[in-house]
């Protein structure tokens, strides 16, 4: 009895809560947040006297009638759609409601901003290039954004030992073209590179396109300056190949998407340069010859593969419709119902042609592929390349994209696709592949090398069918077969909820303690990631939480 | 000339090792010309060569015979044969140089000749095609040299070519300034290829499928020195200085017309007077 009683004066708190917090709706309705109760929630900034950093702090403002009073700001007012432009995600589905947003210019400002943060009790979220495909970085509510992008300077390079140290808001297309011209490259590849942060791909962990050749970055991640949620600076930033003195604190940071600290310089092990490189595709005729292909490609080419990743016919059959100029790249295998691209890099041409001339000779006498094709120069690199590359912006203009990344046993990845697909269609949802229907097309794509495909699923709209239909579905779907929910995408907002079906009751308990530890104010991108306890029950998405947690 | 009208034609395809199309041009350290330390790959013009050869054959089988891809060239230079046959040539010819010649468009042509005089032997060939001009130095020459060292026709800056009912003359459309000018060229003749614009190729380069390259791994390159074809390609040219063009320097904003008119008078720039 008593407990009932004290549980609903916290519902109606919390109703209170919510209702200052947001003004009107500010989200398409099928996605509907839960108002948690946390310890403390976002407010809106307030009109306060001079803040207690003592570096000058610069704010850009934006319209309305707050005013930072007895500061050295450099304010500008901009447009409405500019605010917006940081307020929403890349893909569109995401819309925050914040009306400020901070460029530092350095550590130093950064701290003195989370400090004064902390002491007011403004929630933040840090934010990178905004690239990120799960609603991780931009705000839920109005916590203010804390944009990264000023600082991008490199710091420190070591030719020999090809150790960068850097600001964690360079772009990753900008550090590569900096290591470049020493005969580096950066270990990180993905189709985000010419907007996304280094920062921010170290904040989730960002795998990409080569990891089969240079690891993940908690391997080469090799130091990391943040600022703590107390506004204290977290000095990690070692250029040491090896350190075993203590607990590894900069692991906590990869890929703790904004939770535990804001990332402000890294410093990683960048790999050389090689010259030759090749790229060829393979038309293959079932999701096994991928799977022989890929055994047979790892014995032939051995170091001097840097990339395998397949895609399936829609999703071939999509990138051929938006592509501006589609080209005939197969001669016979155009059709066929599964493709592989395979890429190496090596320090030695003829060394390395030899290698995959014998890769090719085999799959070609063995029937392993059915057709393929071997880029001879620059030009058809790139546009071999781009059969895989582009599927995800041909998508995103065939129809409104529901994206799933999921790992899972490698004989049993392109299961996900084929269930789907009849799982939409029992649901009169999906008809087949370019039939009318709600949902258009579902293709699966990705880094076969990594046991990492990308379901996508094209609706006309971010239909509240379709996502019922689909989630928490797809989650159980790999959840029942010990795959990972997230492979490399993380859990941001769209999938918080669903951690449950990832982690353990105790492994989520530790992360919350740590989380407690290190933010107990909860001030850094709350309503993501890895959320503290006291999770409602009456909502309809809690009920699922809800209800996982209680089936364990 | 050619003596009875109904025979069969044979194609020969020069074609050149670049820097690939794609690489951005440096000087190299010692200032001596452009860094080859880079990726090379077939001039693409020659590619649209290539290309234009096998369509030929695929549009007229029963007129074209063989299609010979030959290049001068160091070493590596029979990758870029390897693509021509994979790219559906028949055979291909690599003529040998060292790797410190960097041979000339006369040069070449003359070695082109003294190459098709020795093949009158076996069988003439009938059509030379090649690209308008080389990336690399952009001379655009060779072709032409070619023609009037042989005396045949040429059609330069092709982008149609048709042969005739009768096999005895081509009838080729010309990129010309003020349009396009069609030519009829008796047989044999050569032709060189160009891009046209980039809405409308003369073709679009097949890429090269990994049966046809198997294939091209059996297609047989014959191996000559340039003293089998007793020509010197000893450089006529001098070159004198080697440097990058001068950097971009930014530009600068002003604020209103008076600051635009000051800085123009700064930099020297007076009205015009009337």
């Amino acid at each position: 009895m008593p407990f009932r009683v004290l549980a609903m004066q916290r519902i109606g708190r919390r109703q209170k809560l919510f209702n200052i917090c947001i003004a009107e709706p500010t989200v398409p309705s099928f996605w509907r947040i839960p108002a948690r109760s946390y310890a403390q929630p976002a407010r809106p900034m307030k009109n306060e006297g001079s803040s207690k950093a003592s570096e000058p702090i610069r704010v850009r403002k934006f319209g309305g009638s707050d005013n930072l009073a007895g500061h050295n700001l450099e304010t500008q007012t901009v447009s409405q759609d500019e605010l917006l432009s940081y307020n929403t995600d890349w893909m569109g589905k995401y819309q925050g409601k914040s009306k400020v947003v901070i460029k530092p210019k350095s550590t130093e400002e950064v701290s003195a901003i989370v400090k004064y943060c902390a002491d007011k009790n403004i929630a933040i979220v840090p934010q990178g290039g905004n690239t990120g495909l799960v609603g991780g970085g931009v705000p839920v509510f109005d916590e203010i954004i804390l944009n990264l992008g000023n600082m991008n300077k490199i710091r420190n390079f070591d030719p020999v030992s090809g150790i960068v140290t850097c600001d964690a808001g360079i772009v990753l297309q900008v550090l590569d073209n900096y290591l470049a011209e020493s005969g580096y490259t950066v270990p990180l590849d993905l189709g985000a590179k010419g907007s996304c942060q280094i920062g921010g791909n170290i904040a989730t962990n960002a795998g990409g396109l080569r990891v089969i050749r240079y690891g993940s970055l908690r391997g080469t991640v090799l130091g990391i300056e943040a600022v703590l949620a107390d506004g204290r600076i977290l000095n990690c930033l070692k250029t040491l190949r090896k350190d075993n003195t203590g607990l590894d604190l900069k692991q906590l940071f990869i890929g703790s998407e904004g939770s535990l600290g804001i990332i402000t310089g890294v410093s990683i092990l960048a790999a050389p340069r090689l010259a030759a490189k090749n790229v060829a595709v393979f038309a293959l005729n079932s999701y096994q010859a991928i799977e022989q292909t890929f055994v047979k490609t790892r014995r032939h080419l051995g170091e001097i593969l840097s990339a395998f990743e397949f895609f399936d016919q829609a999703g071939h059959r999509i990138q051929q419709a938006h592509a501006t100029n589609p080209k005939k790249i197969f001669e016979t295998g155009g059709d066929s119902p599964f493709f592989a691209l395979v890429e190496t890099t090596g320090s030695n041409k003829d060394h390395d042609d030899e290698k995959l001339a014998s890769l090719l000779e085999d799959l070609l006498e063995s029937k392993t592929i059915v057709d393929g094709v071997l880029a001879q120069d620059a030009t058809q690199f790139a546009s071999i390349w781009e059969l895989r590359e582009l599927i995800t912006e041909a998508a995103g203009k065939t129809g409104k994209v529901f994206k799933y990344d999921v790992s899972l046993p490698t004989s049993a990845m392109y299961e996900v696709v084929d269930a789907t697909r009849s799982h939409l269609n029992s649901l009169g949802l999906y008809k087949g592949e370019g039939k009318d229907g709600v949902v258009k097309s579902v293709i699966g794509f990705g880094h076969f090398g990594d046991g990492n495909i990308h379901l996508n699923v094209i609706a006309d709209s971010y239909a509240p069918e379709v996502q019922s239909a689909l989630e928490p579905w797809v989650y159980r779907f790999v959840s029942k077969r010990h795959g990972s929910i997230s492979a490399e995408h993380g859990l941001g907002l769209q999938k918080t909820g669903y951690i449950f079906l990832a982690q353990d009751i105790s492994n989520v308990g530790i992360m919350r303690r740590i989380k407690h530890n290190l933010d107990p104010g909860n001030i850094l991108n709350p309503y993501k990631f890895v959320q503290p306890k006291k999770m409602p029950h009456a909502r309809t998405k809690d009920k699922i939480a809800h209800s996982i947690e209680e089936e364990k | 000339m050619r003596p009875s009208p109904v025979s069969l034609l044979r194609i020969l395809v020069p074609v050149k090792r670049c820097v690939d199309y794609a690489i951005k041009i440096r000087v190299n350290p010692s200032g001596t010309g452009i860094d080859t330390n880079v990726k090379h790959s077939m001039n693409p013009f020659d590619e649209i060569a290539v290309e234009e050869a096998v369509r030929l054959r695929e549009r007229r089988k029963d007129v074209v015979t063989n299609i010979t891809a030959i290049t001068i060239g160091p070493t590596k230079s029979t990758e870029t044969l390897r693509t021509a046959l994979a790219m559906g040539a028949d055979s291909a010819i690599h003529v040998e140089i060292p790797d410190s010649l960097s041979p000339e468009p006369l040069g070449i042509a003359k070695a082109l000749k003294a190459l098709i005089e020795r093949e009158k032997q076996k069988e003439q060939v009938d059509l030379v095609i090649m690209g308008k001009q080389a990336i690399d130095d952009d001379a655009g020459q060779t072709g032409q040299m070619l023609a009037g060292l042989l005396d045949w026709p040429q059609a330069t800056y092709a982008s149609k070519v048709v042969i005739s009912e009768d096999q005895n003359s081509v009838n080729v459309t010309r990129e010309v300034d003020g349009g396009a000018e069609e030519i009829k060229c008796r047989l044999p003749t050569v032709v060189t290829t160009d891009l046209r614009t980039i809405h409308s190729r003369l073709n679009e380069p097949r890429y090269a499928s990994l049966p046809n390259i198997m294939k091209a791994k059996k297609k047989p390159i014959e191996k000559l020195s340039i003293e089998d074809l007793g020509v010197d390609l000893t450089p006529r040219l001098e070159i004198l200085k080697f440097q990058e063009p001068p950097k971009r320097v930014g530009g600068g904003k002003v604020a209103n017309v008076d600051e635009l008119v000051a800085k123009l008078k700064e930099a020297g720039i007076t009205a015009v007077s009337n």
